[in-house]
């Protein structure tokens, strides 16, 4: 898959807190998170930011709590991929679970907000300028749950041919 | 192999793992909240299941924005309720029943030491205490974990804090995991185990120890993880409702790294906003004013911490400058609270006494901060506006800590006070 988007920066240890506050937890539609997302950052990112645009965060971007509304409001924005030095464990489980792609590559001191960069995330090539880096592979057994379609779609397969046999 | 490793193999039924490689291992539990839950539920009609693999294993806990705080939090425990009816879910934790997550499953004696628990919670990671492996997933894991009743997990490399010396006074679990956290960083055990021995770990009592596992995330860690000892052995007969097994790690398994620390050097530590890795001493803080103390949460609502706080409260005052807010953390600590005198000692003090919840912990209700103000909490986050507004600030502390700078205003080392 081939992206192209605009370059929107946070730095080091981004976590879930701000990512998408818990007083908006109470909610579980994608829309109503979007909103909210990155709010304590930037209380204007929602409306800023642009479908196609991507996250280039630091270290240990997601760290904090297993929110899966994390991914889910960075999604919501029409935001497909965040590349960050290194991910907290539990986002990067969670965002591949949820169709959120990740590349962890170290650009973050070498990109400015607002570059046009162009992904491909099958490959891990990242462009921009005259600049070209190739991200950390995706570990082979992520690639594979990827190929399936996520954990989710993994498990209905499961439980179809179960019900098949029944 | 690590007493991790040891676990991991066993529920994927082999005799060996290697760090890195993936495994599917059975789950003895599978744990969400009222705010993860939802969520769960959500994916579980999606794949088109119709039964969870355990109705025994699965448990849900109400903690977070309850006695609910507006009409959607009570929707979403509405709708738990009626799952955990239509599947036979029994354990749900509801009500006068309720207590945070974290504090209610060991004391429930839901959890025993050898199992493997994922939690739709980051900090699932406490039962590592009682010698389990125990990791907070999203949900979407654990959906497919309480369908299916297994997940995949990748064997983590293991660090291991190795802790001698004597405790000095007011001195608790949290203060050592203060000071590793702002030793090792925010990310200093990413992806890893965080394992702990060492005579000041047996020096420790549960409560200490549960407060400890609990913060491995803050860390960065997949899980923390203590050897059962006697104390543990005593502590899940007295609780405990299952068979269990005992493991341990071999003297020759590998680390990354050790850490020695000597305990005898610590004094009490504040994180400061806004990282679990800013440590202080908290001498060091004294002219930081505060608006707001809170006793409770996942890590230090249990009964050691409310005594301790009560021990420096007693015949003492909040300062008018602040509100005191103390959280015991499952109905059975609040009780054994008030049998003890520690409520009377609380309120005769000045403070306010909540039912069991996580409330201002992730800024829920029950406390929230309003622009500017400052917060010390016993809690384990202090991420930008994590209790309230963006521009208010979370210092992170032990319960002693907390309550004598309730009693001053500012942040307070309790030989101060008392
Ligand atoms: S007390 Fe705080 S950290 Fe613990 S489970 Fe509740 S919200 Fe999470």
């Amino acid at each position: 898959m081939k992206l192209k988007g605009r370059v929107w920066k946070f730095g080091d240890n981004i976590d879930t807190d701000v990512i998408i506050p818990a007083r908006y937890l109470s909610s579980t539609d994608p829309k109503v998170l979007g909103e909210h997302c990155m709010e304590p950052l930037d209380p204007s990112f929602a409306k800023k930011v642009s479908k196609g645009d991507i996250i280039i965060g630091g270290l240990n971007f997601g760290c904090g709590s297993s929110r899966e509304h994390a991914p889910i409001a960075i999604s919501a924005l029409g935001i497909p991929l965040v590349i960050a030095k290194s991910f907290a464990r539990i986002f990067y489980r969670n965002a591949f679970n949820k169709g959120l792609a990740l590349l962890e590559a170290d650009i973050f001191n070498e990109i400015e907000q607002g570059d046009e960069i162009e992904v491909d995330i099958a490959t891990g090539t990242i462009k921009w300028g005259s600049r070209e880096v190739k991200a950390k592979p995706i570990p082979p057994f992520m690639v594979e749950l990827i190929n399936e379609g996520g954990l989710i779609n993994h498990l209905r397969k499961e439980l179809e041919e179960e019900n098949e046999k029944i | 192999m690590t007493i991790t490793d040891k676990i991991l193999a066993a529920h994927a039924r082999k005799d060996y793992v290697e760090c890195g490689e993936i495994i599917e291992a059975k789950l003895d539990l599978c744990l969400a909240n009222d705010i993860t839950a939802p969520l769960s539920l959500e994916e579980f009609d999606k794949v088109g299941a119709k039964k969870v693999f355990d109705p025994e294993k699965i448990i849900f806990v109400l903690d977070h924005f309850t006695p609910n705080k507006d009409i959607p939090s009570a929707e979403n425990c509405k709708k738990i309720r009626e799952f955990s009816k239509k599947y036979g879910i029994r354990h749900v934790y509801d009500g006068g029943a309720c207590g945070i997550e974290h504090a209610l499953l060991p004391e429930e004696g839901l959890v025993v030491p050898g199992d493997v628990i994922i939690g739709a919670d980051s900090h699932t990671c406490t039962y590592g205490a009682l010698g389990a492996f125990s990791t907070g997933v999203g949900s979407t894991d654990l959906t497919y974990g309480m369908v299916t009743g297994k997940n995949w997990f990748k064997i983590p490399e293991s660090i291991k804090f190795h802790c001698t010396g004597t405790w000095r006074k007011w001195l608790t679990g949290k203060d050592l995991i203060l000071h590793i956290i702002g030793m090792i960083g925010v990310d200093g055990a990413l992806y890893a185990s965080m394992e702990y021995d060492g005579e000041a770990i047996s020096a420790l009592s549960m409560d200490s120890r549960f407060a400890i596992a609990n913060m491995a995330i803050e860390a960065g860690a997949k899980n923390g993880i203590f050897k059962a000892d006697e104390k543990t052995l005593a502590y899940v007969k007295d609780h405990g409702t299952r068979p269990f097994l005992v493991f341990e790690s071999d003297s020759d398994a590998h680390y990354r790294e050790v850490f020695e620390i000597d305990v005898g050097k610590l004094d009490l530590k504040v994180a400061c906003p806004s990282l679990p890795s800013n440590v202080k001493d908290a001498k060091e803080l004294s002219n930081v004013r505060i608006d707001q103390a809170v006793i409770g949460s996942c890590t230090n609502g249990r009964i050691e911490d409310l005594a301790m706080a009560a021990d420096i409260l007693k015949n003492k005052k909040v300062s008018q400058s602040v509100r005191c807010i103390i959280i015991p953390a499952t109905p059975k600590i609040y009780l054994e609270a008030m049998r003890s005198g520690y409520l009377e000692v609380f309120m005769e003090a000045g403070c306010i006494i909540s039912p069991p919840t996580c409330g201002p912990c992730l800024g829920g209700h029950m406390g929230i901060l309003a622009k500017g103000e400052k917060a010390i909490a016993t809690t384990n986050r202090n991420f930008v506006g994590r209790m309230g507004h963006p521009e208010s600030e979370v210092f992170l502390s032990g319960p002693a800590v907390a309550a004598a700078s309730a009693i001053r205003g500012s942040i307070t080392h309790p030989s101060e006070v008392v």
